[in-house]
């Protein structure tokens, strides 16, 4: 369990982070704070699954979907975000269902899983693309600016207001993953990523614990799509969903780190901030040039530091106790704090 | 009515036959990729993108410099063959003990590398050769030369693949390795130049596709997100490194993109042809042919 200074440590940066939107008012600076708290909260769905080995590239679609029907439900219908939200992670939930379940029902695990996810998000991109009298293809979609009650339909123009509300989002991603970490799921799912039929062997119900850990995956991003979407009021499907989407959060998942709760995060602060920092340095010579930069670190990465910039760091301070998990890629588990 | 109808036939057949065509440059990108996935275990998440650098090629020297196509071709292939092997040596190799999934993601970062680098050096313009080949009328229905072409050199490609793997020495080893990894190093095979020769050869495949695809679509840095993703499928769905699965299931896609096309907007095809692979994934997990094994 967590240790009291851990815990200490926590509740000071959590304080400095809700106390901060009202002593420092910047709204670029602020933008991209909720840019990052969003992103973050994407990456640490992706990582609950990347974790244990379930490489997905189909996240894009989830968050696609997240995004989509919500603004399709609240443009079209008039449904208020509230329900609408709920309604799209079911959507991203139901659709994880069914491409999970024959998945691990039949062992596609691997490539055949990662190419298999890999339809999964270029069928959400290509439907959202051509249902383009609905949704705009291509060329994005606006979410109607609400006439009465902005609580109702969920549009802000504080930037203060995004700020919390992205905070309290990510947080709760936090929350859930130190839940996972801490759940006999993740006992279950760590000796399945690295020996499904002994596990199975062992009494694990391979099958369930890894629907479990997809649908909990789905439904956190296909929120982050939502939110997203509430708060730059402006999707397309190349933001949202597709390949390049899920390839980013695969991407800042690493950079950052798989195994520690703040990895993803750290993985989000650093892209976020590089893509901002050459876009204004660089001006409209940058396009290009933040992928450009991304791809190369992601590769050096994989290559030299597996466990990601967090991971690594936290290795350093740390002495070595557990015997290197396969699944780790050499990783020494660091993540269960205060033990 | 009837008039209707005899149309409406003809256009199925032309659909029917365009995606034959189609079948035979995408099966020319499967094999690429099976090759280097049955031999070294590995997937190229940015094998598409090496099609894009070798059409950026394509379109330098023909416009640019002037060169003539069949001078340009050769020199292409030639090119993304060096690239193939590069990035094998640069990125795969010191991968090679890692987890599977790890050299996956890396070739995921060689796919933004590539992406980015046309982005920044060539711009985000569609460019295309210029080259207009004649339309072949057959009865009422039309057909590009341009297509038949690429389906014929690309069945050349595929028929010269063949006569390396099972004629030459080099051929015997490539396939004896892809059986089995660890006894051909005890055989006295040197697997690394197996593998450096076999990335040359997957790369060698991509020149060639982007040859013929340069004929039919214009260039821009993200080409290779409209065929990328399809040939993947195309690989798994036949068997990840099965040959002749992967050639059949390249024309089942094509047929279905195409006549998806045919009845309604091209997505439709691509989203009924990704739709049907996700069934068939659970009705043949290990590939349509999975059962002859």
């Amino acid at each position: 369990m967590m240790g009291q200074g851990r815990l200490a440590a926590w509740a000071v940066g959590l304080a400095a982070l809700i106390a901060l939107p009202f002593v420092y008012r910047d709204p670029y600076h602020l933008h991209i704070l909720v840019l990052i708290l969003i992103w973050s909260f994407a990456y640490t769905s992706w990582s609950m699954m990347g974790r244990f080995g379930l490489v997905s590239l189909g996240h894009g679609g989830f968050m696609g979907i997240g995004a989509y029907v919500t603004a399709l439900l609240w443009n079209h219908l008039g449904l208020t975000p509230w329900i609408g939200i709920p309604l799209s992670m079911v959507a991203a939930g139901a659709l994880a269902l069914i491409v999970g379940y024959p998945c691990f029902r039949f062992r596609i695990t691997g490539h055949y899983f990662v190419l298999v996810t890999l339809a999964l998000s270029g069928i959400v991109l290509q439907v959202i693309t051509a249902t383009r009298d609905y949704t705009g293809g291509s060329l994005g979609y606006t979410p109607n600016r609400a006439s009465g009650n902005k609580l109702l339909a969920l549009q802000f123009d504080d930037k203060t207001t995004w700020y919390l509300i992205a905070l309290g989002v990510w947080l709760a991603g936090i929350v859930v993953w130190h839940w996972v970490d801490h759940s006999m799921a993740r006992y279950a799912l760590e000796a399945i990523s690295e020996d499904e039929d002994a596990a199975a062997a062992a009494g694990v119900d391979v099958t369930a614990e890894k629907l479990k850990i997809t649908l909990l995956s789905a439904l956190m991003t296909a929120l982050a799509g939502a939110i997203y979407c509430q708060y730059q009021m402006f999707i397309t499907p190349d933001t949202v969903s597709g390949i390049a989407v899920s390839l980013q959060m695969v991407f800042a998942a690493i950079v950052g780190g798989l195994f520690v709760s703040l990895g993803p995060t750290v993985g989000a602060v650093i892209t976020i901030l590089l893509a901002e920092t050459l876009r204004i340095g660089f001006g409209t010579m940058a396009v290009g040039w933040d992928n450009l930069v991304y791809g190369v670190l992601l590769v050096l990465f994989i290559i030299f530091l597996p466990k990601g910039i967090l991971g690594s760091l936290l290795d350093r301070l740390k002495p070595q106790r557990k015997v290197p998990r396969a699944h780790e890629q050499e990783a020494v588990q660091i993540a269960r704090p205060g033990t | 009515m009837q008039a209707f109808l005899d149309i409406f036939d003809i256009y199925l057949l032309e659909a029917v036959i365009n995606g034959i065509l189609l079948g035979g440059v995408l099966a020319l990108l499967a094999l690429g990729l099976n090759l280097i996935f049955g031999v070294i275990d590995v997937t190229w998440i940015c094998y598409a993108e090496l099609v894009m650098i070798g059409m950026y090629a394509m379109y330098f020297m023909v416009q640019y410099y002037g060169i003539s196509y069949f001078i340009a071709a050769p020199l292409t292939i030639l090119l993304v063959a060096v690239l193939g092997a590069a990035l094998h040596y640069l990125v795969i190799a010191p991968l090679l003990t890692a987890p599977p999934i790890n050299q996956l993601l890396a070739t995921g970062g060689v796919l933004f590398v590539l992406q980015s680098f046309a982005t920044v050096a060539f711009g985000i313009d569609f460019r295309n050769l210029g080259i207009r080949l004649p339309v072949l009328a057959f009865g009422d229905m039309n057909f590009s030369y341009a297509r038949l072409l690429s389906f014929l050199a690309a069945l050349v490609g595929m028929v010269a693949v063949y006569l390396f793997m099972t004629r030459t020495f080099t051929g015997t080893a490539i396939r004896a390795i892809s059986q089995d990894r660890q006894i051909m190093a005890l055989m006295g095979v040197d697997t690394n130049r197996i593998y450096l020769i076999t990335s040359a050869l997957g790369g060698a495949l991509a020149g060639l596709a982007a040859c013929l695809l340069v004929l039919q679509y214009d260039v821009h840095p993200f080409v290779g997100l409209s065929f990328g993703p399809i040939t993947f499928l195309i690989c798994v769905l036949g068997g990840l490194g099965n040959f002749v699965g992967g050639f059949i299931a390249s024309f089942v896609f094509a047929e279905i993109i195409s006549l998806g096309g045919l009845f309604s907007d091209l997505e439709w095809g691509y989203v009924l042809a990704f739709a049907f692979f996700i069934v068939m994934m659970f009705i043949r997990p290990a590939g349509l042919l999975a059962r002859r094994r």
